[in-house]
């Protein structure tokens, strides 16, 4: 346990504290209470910076399953802790957003900031483990606290599909990961990533390579939703904004990110990576860029804008991936793209974590999100505008801010593509820096619509629920944090080059040398031409918008992602009604089949698997005509029960069955049980009877024939088992009777002569005990039955 | 002797299974009484039968009877009894809730299918 450890846990810890404190001070507000810990944990991964930057890592190790290979070894290189930074230093805003956000009057907030907290250490726990199955763990509990948040508001409809839908999605790629995970382990016997890294080499023409890079890519795919799985991230937006922004854009979706980045020293040698994660990253570049230009909704841009984005990141970590089939001398010209992909990981929160918190800021000031209800809200509140124009403009990639240049490398890196010549990117990778360049035009046209249709033109006071007016300041500092970060990144890029941003790129890169340098002004290189074709087409095409924006109705719903997610739910659902109503009927009868059934198929099995089934008549005590009479007379008696018409005659049949067994256990040497049996029987027939005079009489032929014969196969197949186990009991004795212990020890330890007795109330005096306990239990169920009646109870009683 | 216990073990637990798979609320409490008699012959005479002097030690006989298997059944037997009670309550109970001993009846069904 060391003070990393513990710096992990400690979410945790204060989750279970924050209940408390929540109830024995109801007037501060939940949030003082969670806030220092983020803030506090920020600061001490911040003091880890000095090692990092010299490429040193730190790695504490604290056993849990050594026998397993699972132990919580948790290390601290550049790319974990430009991770940690990102966590505990958003997280502190967004708490402190959130304190102003939600009202300590109307929410639970306890449960908010549990869950909030549970997600902290989760996420903590991802990007620190250096074993896969701790960091699966974490992994899952950052899906169920997003499954939580989301469905905060459980009282909505949209909220409760939402969660369900991001946790479907995000638990089934996180448990083809876990299948990813088992493989590598099978390639190089270790958990430990660091060392699964070392054999990269040797594991790469192993034919589970390509299956475990496949499930674990479907793992980060679905976390960071990637097309296809991305509809899981527009519908949890129906979480709290302060969750959106923390949770859906800033952190938990760049988890899938993270492992692409953390697994790329593994799988990257392989052409099929490079392909895959490029492939779909740009795919999901192009559609999320297209499709959020069709929202209304400010969060449903966002949304769609934080999917494109992420796609951007993964791209850029695929064209990356390429740099490591190139030897270290040359290799500063294709690394670009993982620079640029990291640099733009930490811009894209900054700027997407401050427009969601203005997002919220205009849902809490106005009552709605909808951009065609919102209007020249410029002159009421225009921090907001402000912050929301820092925003978008770096959003859209526009000078001086910092979204600029991660924007210019990512063409950068997407032009390089096509000098890379291998893996065929020469000949159809000229795709890449076309759909780059396409899609960063829909980027600055939905920016643009987000800004200017909230900001500017008509005030329409007649939509909007409240009248809006500026953010409380406690709503305004964390966006007008991240914006200044916008600023400061946009005109000092190299404040974090040697710091955060040369590490990270270390830890996905581990053999090559990477100097990480960022400059403004390139002079007139392809890129700014680029960028200069983006901002051109891009006025134009957001001014002609309402001409081509039936683009969008040419897509028919019928065929949307969406609605094969719905349809498959629902599907699924239908068949897994009518299975389980096939064999879960409801009938006592039904479930009895089965453990009947089972009765006899496992024991069948077994007495003829096992050879078990003997009868040996070497060992057999005589027999008795009174016996063989009572036998008879017993045998007779059980099966004239059945055939009893009426109720009388089978508790009077009962009762004789239950007189011969007690003869029985006469013959059979045992005076106690012959004594036990008659008292019990007797009360057994008194109470049998005392229930008969209520109970109603046996209806004639109530059974059909079917229903019998099934009934009859059963019972004899029952019978003959029992009487097989019986008869190969008696013949096989494959231990010796402890019996003797008894008989020398009953006088001498426990002083009593009877041994049945002794054994009872002595040697086995806990079985009595709890024996008396059933009966008074089984007592009070009856006293409570009879003495508690539900309400018209009465109405048969005499009948 | 013990083959004609298994014998007879073997009809008591299929008379048991029988009525346990009725749909009558009353065989169904018959049955598993059956069945608990079934059950501890079972226990019986997997030790061995007639072996020995009854197991009380002012016998001074030679050798004893079992008295592991009897001092099981002993609890059986009370067990069976609690058991048997409380199932016979709760039918009378539900009897008078519901206005019927049929199974299928009872979930509201038309039942006799």
């Amino acid at each position: 346990m060391s003070l990393l450890h513990l710096a992990i846990i400690s979410p945790f810890l204060l989750a279970i504290l924050v209940p408390i404190l929540y109830k024995l001070l109801r007037k501060v507000h939940a949030g003082w209470f969670v806030l220092p810990l983020p803030m506090l944990l920020f600061i001490y991964f911040l003091s880890y910076i000095p090692r990092t930057s010299i490429q040193q890592t730190v790695i504490k190790s604290f056993a849990w399953i050594p026998t397993l290979g699972i132990d919580f070894t948790f290390k601290v290189d550049g790319l974990g802790l430009l991770f940690a930074l990102l966590i505990t230093g958003i997280g502190s805003l967004v708490v402190f957003y959130s304190i102003y956000y939600l009202s300590k009057d109307k929410e639970q907030l306890n449960t908010f900031y549990v869950y909030l907290l549970l997600f902290m250490g989760a996420m903590l726990g991802v990007v620190l483990s250096d074993n896969l199955i701790v960091l699966y763990t974490f992994w899952e509990l950052t899906s169920f606290s997003s499954f939580l948040l989301i469905g905060y508001w459980y009282d909505r409809e949209k909220s409760r599909y939402g969660a369900q839908k991001s946790m479907l999605i995000t638990v089934f790629g996180g448990l083809s990961m876990l299948g990813g995970i088992i493989l590598l382990y099978l390639m190089t016997g270790t958990f430990s990533i660091s060392e699964i890294i070392q054999q990269s080499n040797e594991i790469l023409t192993n034919p589970f390579f390509i299956p475990a890079m496949l499930c674990i890519l479907l793992g980060a795919f679905t976390k960071s939703a990637q097309f296809p799985f991305h509809i899981w991230l527009p519908d949890a937006m129906e979480a709290p904004t302060p969750v959106s922004a923390y949770l859906h854009s800033a952190t938990m979706v760049k988890a899938g990110i993270y492992l692409v980045a953390r697994m790329s020293p593994i799988f990257a040698e392989n052409g099929l990576w490079v392909w895959l994660v490029a492939g779909f990253g740009i795919v999901t570049l192009f559609w999320g860029a297209f499709s959020a230009v069709k929202q209304t909704d400010l969060k449903g841009i966002l949304a769609y804008s934080t999917v494109s984005q992420l796609g951007m990141i993964m791209s850029l970590l695929g064209i990356g991936g390429a740099a490591f089939h190139f030897d270290s001398s040359n290799n500063s010209y294709f690394t670009v793209a993982t620079v640029a992909a990291v640099f733009h990981l930490i811009n894209h929160a900054t700027f997407k974590g401050s427009l969601f918190m203005v997002a919220g800021i205009v849902d809490h000031e106005t009552g709605t999100r909808d951009i065609r209800k919102l209007g020249g809200l410029m002159y009421f509140m225009p921090i907001t505008f402000t912050i929301a124009i820092i925003g978008t403009f770096s959003m859209a990639g526009l000078p001086p801010f910092n979204g600029f240049l991660s924007k210019e490398m990512f063409f950068t890196a997407m032009v390089r593509v096509l000098e890379i010549g291998i893996f065929n990117l020469e000949t159809w990778g000229v795709l890449f820096p076309i759909i780059a360049w396409v899609a960063s035009i829909f980027t600055f046209v939905y920016s643009m619509l987000l800004v200017f249709k909230t900001f500017t033109g008509k005030f329409q006071s007649e939509k909007l629920a409240k009248k809006p007016h500026e953010a409380p300041i406690g709503m305004l500092i964390p966006p007008t944090i991240l914006a200044s970060l916008v600023i400061i990144i946009g005109f000092f890029p190299n404040l974090l080059s040697n710091t955060i941003i040369a590490p990270a790129v270390a830890a996905i890169m581990p053999n090559f040398k990477v100097d990480v340098h960022i400059s403004f002004w390139h002079g007139f290189t392809t890129e700014l031409f680029m960028t200069l074709g983006v901002i051109v087409i891009g006025i134009l095409l957001y001014k002609a918008l309402p001409k081509w924006r039936r683009v969008y109705r040419l897509f028919p719903e019928k065929f949307s992602l969406n609605r094969l997610y719905n349809s498959i739910l629902d599907v699924s659902q239908r068949a897994s009604r009518t299975m389980t109503n096939r064999y879960l009927t409801g009938f006592s009868r039904t479930y009895l089949l089965y453990l009947f059934a089972f009765f006899i198929i496992i024991l069948a099995t077994t007495l003829f698997v096992k050879d078990a089934f003997t009868v040996k008549t070497n060992n057999l005590s005589s027999i008795h005509l009174s016996e063989a009479i009572l036998a008879l007379v017993i045998s007779i008696g059980a099966i004239s029960i059945i055939f009893a018409k009426s109720r009388l005659t089978s508790i009077i049949l009962l009762g004789a069955v239950g007189y011969t067994v007690s003869i029985f256990f006469v013959l059979f040497r045992a005076p106690d049980l012959a004594l036990t049996q008659l008292v019990i029987e007797t009360i057994s027939v008194a109470l049998f009877l005392l229930c008969f005079y209520h109970l109603p009489k046996f209806k004639k032929r109530e059974e059909r024939m079917r229903f019998r014969i099934a009934n009859a196969v059963i019972s004899v197949g029952v019978g003959a088992i029992v009487t097989m186990i019986a008869m190969s009991a008696h013949s096989n004795k494959l231990f010796d009777s402890i019996a003797q212990y008894y008989v020398d020890n009953t006088y001498e330890k426990a002083a009593g002569k009877n041994m049945v007795n002794v054994i009872l109330v002595d040697f086995r005096g806990f079985d009595t005990m709890f024996e008396i306990t059933v009966l008074a239990i089984a007592a009070l169920g009856i006293f409570g039955m009879i003495k508690l009646r539900l309400e018209g109870g009465k109405k048969n009683e005499n009948q | 002797m013990e083959i004609l216990m298994a014998l007879v073990i073997g009809i008591l637990f299929m008379c048991a299974t029988y009525l346990m798979l009725s749909k009558s609320l009353l065989r169904i409490i018959v049955g598993t009484g059956l069945l608990s008699h079934g059950a501890h012959l079972l226990i019986l005479t997997m030790g061995s039968l007639k072996r020995g002097a009854v197991p009380l030690l002012g016998e001074n006989a030679s050798s004893y009877t079992d008295p592991i298997p009897q001092a099981l059944i002993l609890t059986a037997i009370v067990i069976s009894f609690g058991v048997t009670a409380f199932f016979l309550v709760l039918a009378y109970r539900a009897y008078q809730e519901l206005g019927t001993d049929n199974m299928d009846k009872m979930r509201g069904n038309k039942g006799n299918d």
